[in-house]
């Protein structure tokens, strides 16, 4: 059946800000869709409020909104752009959410909308745990024991029937936020009040607990004429209890027969169809009994999920793309295989290679969280890796992680082997403590008792632990043992680790060489090698077999650039970095070169096949990239290898990939080297006369505490050579300081200690620059909201800058004209400055794209990364110009005066976390960055553009109520304005005695309230914000180090509750403007095509 | 993977060798080189009587990880002349294995090889298909030259007239579960135990027969219908099964035929086979049922087809018929249907086993065309009135 004529115009929901659970995959599966959409020739119009996705990038849909992704405000786009039909299952659980919300409440209804590829009924018959139970139920299959309930005495009720173990799972949360596993009746009132407080129907589900079963998953695809296909099964490493988020994955399922893989489909396949999932992707999960194989179904998402993502870069079948075609009436026979270009779409994956995802954690992050893994997704990126046996594929995904360990025997073994517990708790990690137990002796069968991990897998494990004793007691290391190893996923930095007398991975590297051994590379194409591959998408493998084949093919027309990705995402670097990573593979590609992306994150867009001309899945070590280039030399030329655009993660490779003699483009390795250490970039600064706050480097408490007292105090002390501020305290006194050394660092000569005079109350400025060696142009000036302190992640910020005079803006670009020089960039930079009373200090400068590119260049209509691929490979920014990427004259450091106004603002995971008793974290921002994703909102003022960045990245900002103010003293005066300004608009002002008495005195009626510490007392601030009796919390603390009491405890119950928590003055005023535009009720919106051509017509 | 091993080759006629160490038992076998994609299965795979003879590369990496159990055997042992595969697991790991896949291959003296790069051998056969190899190990090796030599000496598989050696010897009952509805004479050029057993789910009593049953034998068991296996060899070779065919089709008894048993009709229908390069062998394999659009993931194991090609109508001696089923990655025929005679048959594997159960209601349709066409079981020679049965159209329904 072809597709329906009566769609000519659909509208796509995007994810919005990236969060835990809620990920780049939803960039990946929305591009996907919007260009598939496009090519059948319809209007598509889009609304995500992520700046950071290739989808909101303007040439991917007809109009682009980047406004919140809230009922309300895509309910104003359906009003601009009336379209015909709303495709919201490619967008997680926010876009779906909203569109039920947008069913529900008439809006879709009332504009002719149709909810396409989705039925509101068949996702609430998936997603309501009741209702899935029935009809798992009525189709032959079989669920754990349950009960739904609506409160606590029904809670309980329902734990006297099944016993503990539980496990509580909230109803229509994402991400498995709320879920946990309860062994007693403290956990379980904890959990499962939380779980009622998350839900929004205030629904948990209390289950039998299926702790330690196998776990699995089917990736399935429906269209409307009912053929159903099973894209992937996916088997979990951690068994039952981990979130899949969280486990070890392993594609395809290893360990189950065909009766038992096909009865898993059968059921699989009836529950889609008797839930009645319209057409597109679904994921059903499964448990099954290790000793009686007993299956019961768990749960299904009737949508494409962060699991569909894995399953189409481990297969090659685009889940997303098909479901798009879908969802517009083609059926599965009717679309093409891509990969095959020959055979229809309507067939099932098969392997001939093993996929392995392991999970990326950030607990160093939230110090105090409870690292167990649990139902509640915690990890914050991923990495995925082939190979041809589940050892290679492991191995390469461990050294993905760009962790310390970089697989097994990378770092040195604790000195007791592992006790029971660290094999039993999962946790980020527990698989080093696996191997140890099994070289420490242990057999696979005590091993897999106590960790319930599967025992086929252990002995893979086991495999390595009998391989790596060969090795080491091998008298020398031959060509065939060598072979072995490698086939076996062992880099050469593990065999140097087992053999020092290579002196480490270089020597082993040198003899492996030497005997010809080097990796062939496969191809990821569907069908193991039935039919032929038209889309280069490799992967590296080992074999001893000497006939083995390698599939490059030669191309000698067009010179290649290799474009190193960013790896997995973590705090730090997210998928800022894969923006800019895409966007030099489009301009390249356009100017004429083969483009070779590198990277091993399948939830992003570089890893979509369809992205370059040419895709390795590997991991971004030294040795994994080596390879590579090697392979696209023989290949044909190579005329540049990228590391500027993926983070710290390929800028780290800079110098021994150059010293290597690989064609490193851009920026040289010597002049990263130059702008990241401070002794060197204190000299540049010294010569071009800019001044910098005063700063030593300490290898020692002593030296530290003598810098300190040299430069005063505040300091800002940090380990050197770090991303995203790891390690990063601002410090008040002494003694903070010697507890800061003994904590938080390993210091050593080779690991120095940064101590820098912190500038309190200055103004902190972010600038993105190009620079060709000759010309600097200024991408953008972003003025932070949050004064400097706030690590530049986490900060919101404006661009164009609103506070800033002119006198300001022209020494920021004569600074960063000084520094782009003097360290000697070419392509990006970004320099950070702190505006102090008059004079503009340089913070840090980075010679490559940072997080903000995408934001300033969707704010500014100039895309900075792919002038900057340009310019690494030879063109001059006179020459960009001239060709329209950049504009004829001027930059981003002078907007026009109608230049709209962006605030990007960025989005916390605190929620996600909890400390071992239970209680939250602290929602403290400080210089160490702790933000998973970012949103922009855009409008022509500051005030409606700052109201929008905070309903994206937190639900409305309250037009009523009560709004709790704490501050602390040196913010007291500060902060009279914009509290008695909110006590005007409508809100009732509470605050502690002494906050009060000073707010009082300036004429502002305030209720007093009780501390934390006043519990003994009465109701505190804390129960009622708990109560859910508060709508805005202003709390500012002082200093940053340390825990203060009482502020965490409120800061605390905010995220809980989910109520905005101010922690800075400037945030609050800039509320206040938003509160006011909200009020004005005036706030609307517009495309980004719009915004932009205005913009251009508006330039000189 | 520490233990001692044996070096082992896999030579193909061409010339190709790869290199690997002994799997399974040691020593030499020869058949023809044939790649199969599935995932799961194997041991279903390995006892499937239509790769008898046959050396079955296979594309899934790790192999051997549920072991071997009593309970999915397809017929009474290996099959397979050969098998080769990448890395075979050391250690099986699941609740109903009893053994494991080395252990089974080695007690029934299957030679295999591992550690050869299976996808460059599936990649070299998919170009220049399917041919003659043999595995050597132990004391079998010897030079390059002589091994190639021995592969070229040995029979190719078109023209091979094997069936007879996969059948059973007698004749045996599969007993009706539950309430007996139908007799049905399957005739055995190779079939699985998953076959019989499916019908018998159905309230089938399945008379499994030798391939060399002669019609009045058949008849003998007065069948509701008549069922034809699946098998291994050139279909061109099976004049016998053939002849019996047209007999079966002139009585107007209802017929259905899987794979073997679907070329079998096809020749009875006056249609040509012909050998595919590297045919189709997997469990992912998407087949159309033209009257329906209808797209079935199927199981399917064969190196020949039926002439024809999409919807194709076509006369036979007994009245219309269409080429009902194609698989529309290549066009291939992958079922017949009578349009006015009580046959039909597909290319593909309802039974499954290994494979997705996407096409067991092909058993629930032979069923319907048994209770539409009732068989009066009267002497030998009484002519049917076969106009007042009702028949399958295109989509398999009644009429």
């Amino acid at each position: 059946m072809p597709r329906r004529e009566d769609i000519r115009h659909v509208m796509v929901i995007g994810s919005g800000p990236i969060v835990i659970g809620q990920a780049a995959e939803f960039d990946y599966s929305g591009t996907q869709a919007c260009r598939v959409l496009r090519a059948e020739g319809l209007r598509v119009s889009l609304v995500n409020s992520n700046p950071a996705t290739i989808m909101t990038d303007p040439e991917f849909a007809d109009a682009t909104y980047v406004e919140p992704v809230t009922p309300e405000f895509v309910e104003k786009v359906i009003a601009a752009e009336r379209p015909d039909a709303m495709l919201a299952t490619l967008g997680g659980q926010t876009a779906l959410n909203t569109a039920i919300a947008l069913h529900e409440n008439g809006v879709l209804e009332r504009y002719g909308v149709e909810l396409i590829g989705a039925d509101v009924d068949a996702i609430q018959r998936g997603e309501d745990r009741l209702k899935f139970k029935e009809i798992v139920q009525r189709v032959g299959g079989d669920v754990p024991r349950s009960a739904v309930c609506h409160s606590m005495d029904e809670v309980r009720a329902a734990v006297g029937e099944l016993g503990l173990p539980v496990v509580i799972r909230p109803s229509f949360t994402m991400g498995g936020l709320g879920s946990g596993m309860a062994h007693t009746d403290e956990e379980l009132e904890r959990l499962a009040g939380a779980g009622l407080a998350a839900s929004p129907v205030t629904e948990v589900l209390i289950e039998e607990s299926v702790l330690g079963w196998k776990e699995f998953e089917l990736e399935l695809m429906r269209d409307h004429r009912d053929n159903v296909v099973v894209v992937c099964s996916i088997e979990n490493l951690d068994p039952m209890g981990v979130h899949t988020g969280d486990s070890i994955t392993v594609a395809p399922a290893m360990t189950l027969t065909d009766r038992e893989y096909q009865h898993m489909r059968d059921v699989g396949i009836a529950v889609l169809r008797e839930v009645g999932v319209d057409t597109g992707g679904c994921n059903i999960q499964f448990a099954i009994h290790p000793e009686t194989g007993r299956l019961v179904v768990i749960e299904m998402n009737p949508r494409v999920s962060r699991s569909s993502a894995l399953a189409s870069k481990a297969t090659g079948f685009p889940i997303a793309k098909i479901a798009a075609k879908l969802a517009v009436g083609y059926t599965l026979d009717e679309i093409r295989n891509d990969i095959t270009g020959e055979t229809p779409a309507a067939f099932e994956p098969t392997l001939d290679y093993v996929v392995v995802k392991i999970p990326r954690f950030a607990f160093e992050k939230f110090p105090g969280a409870d690292p167990e893994l649990t139902t509640t997704m915690k990890s914050v990126g991923e990495a995925m890796a082939l190979g041809r046996s589940f050892p290679e594929a492991f191995g390469k995904a461990l050294r993905s992680m760009e962790r310390s360990a970089i697989g097994f025997w990378t770092t040195p073994d604790p000195a007791a082997p592992p006790t029971d517990d660290e094999i039993r708790t999962p946790t980020d990690g527990r698989i080093y403590a696996v191997e140890r137990a099994l070289r420490a002796g242990r057999t696979v069968d005590e091993v897999a008792e106590i960790s319930g991990i599967d025992p086929w897998f252990l002995d893979q494990i086991q495999l390595l632990v009998e391989l790596r004793a060969e090795i080491e007691a091998s008298p020398v290391l031959d060509a065939a043992l060598l072979r072995r190893a490698k086939r076996a996923g062992l880099s050469d930095r593990q065999l140097a680790a087992i053999r020092p007398e290579f002196a480490g991975e270089d020597g082993v590297r040198t003899l492996r060489h030497r005997l010809g051994i080097r990796p062939v590379y496969k191809t990821v194409d569907t069908c193991a090698a039935e039919f032929a591959a038209k889309t280069p998408y490799h992967y590296s493998a080992y074999e001893t077999d000497p006939a083995a084949e390698s599939e490059i093919a030669p191309q000698t027309e067009k010179p290649k650039v290799l474009i190193l990705g960013s790896g997995p995402n973590r705090i730090g670097q997210g998928i800022e970095f894969d923006y800019s990573c895409v966007h030099a593979v489009q301009a390249l590609r356009e100017a004429g070169f083969e483009t070779v992306m590198v990277n091993c994150n399948p939830e992003t867009v570089s890893t979509d096949y369809d992205t370059a001309d040419r895709l390795y899945f590997e991991p971004l070590t030294f040795e994994d990239v080596l390879e590579v280039v090697h392979a696209e030399q023989r290949s044909g030329h190579v005329a540049g290898v990228i590391v500027q655009l993926g983070g710290q993660t390929p800028l780290g490779l800079a110098q021994r990939l150059t010293a290597a003699g690989v064609p490193v483009v851009g920026t040289s390795a010597a002049a990263i080297d130059l702008a990241e250490d401070r002794g060197a970039f204190g000299e540049v600064l010294r010569r071009a006369k800019l001044p910098a706050p005063a700063f030593g480097t300490a290898t020692s408490f002593e030296q530290a505490r003598e810098i300190a007292d040299r430069i005063g105090y505040p300091v800002l002390v940090r380990p050197s050579y770090v991303l995203g501020g790891r390690g990063m305290e601002i410090v008040y006194d002494e003694s903070t300081l010697a507890g800061y050394i003994a904590r938080a660092t390993t210091i050593s000569p080779d690991r120095p200690v940064l101590v820098d005079k912190f500038l309190d109350d200055a103004v902190e400025i972010d600038v993105d620059a190009l620079c060709d060696g000759e010309e600097v142009f200024i991408g953008g000036v972003m003025e932070h909201i949050e004064e400097a302190g706030v690590h530049s992640g986490d900060s919101s910020c404006t661009l164009p800058p609103i506070t800033l005079g002119r006198s300001v803006l022209a020494a920021v670009r004569t600074s960063t004209e000084a520094i782009a020089h003097g360290v000697g960039v070419r392509g990006l930079l970004n320099v950070q400055y702190a505006l102090h009373g008059e004079t503009l200090y340089v913070l840090e400068a980075n010679p490559r794209a940072s997080r903000t590119v995408p934001f300033v260049s969707k704010a500014t209509a100039v895309s900075l990364a792919k002038a900057a691929a340009r310019i690494m490979l030879g063109a001059s920014i006179a020459d960009l110009r001239a060709e329209g990427m950049l504009p004829q004259q001027g930059d981003g450091g002078e907007l026009p005066a109608d230049a709209p106004v962006a605030v990007k603002e960025a989005v916390l995971p605190f929620n996600r976390f909890r400390t071992p008793s239970g209680q939250g974290v602290d929602p403290l921002l400080g210089p160490e960055m702790k933000s998973t994703g970012e949103v922009m909102g855009i409008d022509a003022s500051f005030g409606p553009a700052f109201a929008k960045s905070q309903a994206a990245a937190y639900g409305s900002l309250p037009g009523e109520g009560k709004v709790f103010v704490s501050m602390a003293d040196r913010d007291k005066r500060a902060m009279v304005f914009p509290v008695r300004r909110l006590a005007d608009l409508g809100f009732e002002v509470l605050a502690t005695e002494g906050t009060a008495e000073v707010l009082r005195r300036h004429g502002i009626t305030t209720t007093v309230v009780r501390k934390h510490s006043q519990k003994d007392e009465g109701e505190t601030i804390v129960d009622q914000i708990l109560a859910g009796d508060v709508a805005l919390i202003v709390n500012t603390p002082y200093g940053n180090s340390g825990p203060r009491v009482d502020g965490y405890e409120i800061r605390a119950a905010a995220v809980s509750r989910g109520v905005p928590c101010i922690t800075t003055v400037q945030g609050a005023s800039a509320a206040v403007q938003g509160i006011e535009a909200k009020l004005r009720g005036s706030i609307g919106v517009r495309s980004l095509q719009d915004a932009h051509a205005a913009l251009k017509k508006s330039r000189p | 993977m520490t233990s001692p091993t044996i070096d082992a080759v896999l030579v193909l006629e061409d010339g190709r060798i790869f290199r690997g160490e002994a799997f399974g038992a040691v020593g030499e076998t020869l058949g023809e080189a044939v790649f199969t994609t599935g995932m799961t299965g194997y041991q279903e795979t390995l006892t499937d009587p239509s790769y008898h003879r046959q050396i079955v590369v296979q594309t899934a990496p790790q192999i051997g990880n549920t072991g071997w159990n009593g309970e999915d055997d397809e017929s009474t042992g290996i099959q397979v002349a050969g098998y080769a595969v990448r890395d075979p697991s050391r250690r099986p790991s699941n609740w109903r294995s009893t053994g494991s896949l080395e252990d089974a291959l080695r007690t029934q003296g299957v030679v295999g090889i591992a550690g050869i790069d299976t996808r460059a051998v599936v990649r070299h056969l998919r170009e220049r298909g399917a041919m003659r190899a043999g595995v050597f190990s132990g004391t079998s090796l010897g030079s390059d030259e002589m091994l190639v030599e021995r592969v070229r000496q040995s029979p190719g598989m078109e023209g091979a007239d094997l069936y007879g050696a996969v059948t059973t010897k007698t004749p045996y009952v599969r007993e009706a579960v539950g309430d007996k509805k139908f007799t049905v004479a399957a005739l055995d050029v190779g079939i699985k135990f998953n076959t019989p057993r499916m019908m018998a789910q159905r309230g089938i009593e399945v008379h499994v027969l030798p391939a060399d049953t002669t019609f009045e034998q058949l008849l003998a068991v007065n069948p509701d219908g008549v069922f034809i296996s699946n098998g291994p060899g050139d279909p061109a070779t099976a004049d016998v099964p053939v002849a019996l065919t047209r007999q079966v089709l002139e009585r107007r008894i209802p017929l259905f035929g899987i794979c073997f048993g679907n070329q079998i009709l096809g020749r009875a229908l006056g249609r040509g086979t012909y050998k595919l390069r590297y045919g189709h062998r997997g469990i992912n394999i998407p087949v159309v049922e033209h009257a329906t659009g209808r797209v079935a993931i199927t199981s399917q194991n064969h190196g020949f087809a039926v002439e024809g090609s999409a919807g194709e109508r076509f006369d036979t001696p007994f009245g219309t018929g269409v080429v009902s089923h194609t698989c529309p990655n290549d066009g291939c025929v992958e079922g017949l249907t009578g349009l006015d005679f009580p046959a039909f048959s597909v290319q593909y594997h309802p039974e499954a086993a290994a494979g997705p159960h996407d096409a067991a209601d092909l058993f629930d349709r032979f069923c319907q065309l048994m209770t539409d066409n009732p068989v009066s079981h009267g002497p030998a020679g009484t002519e049917e009135s076969g106009g007042r049965h009702r028949l399958l159209d295109q989509n398999g329904g009644a009429v």
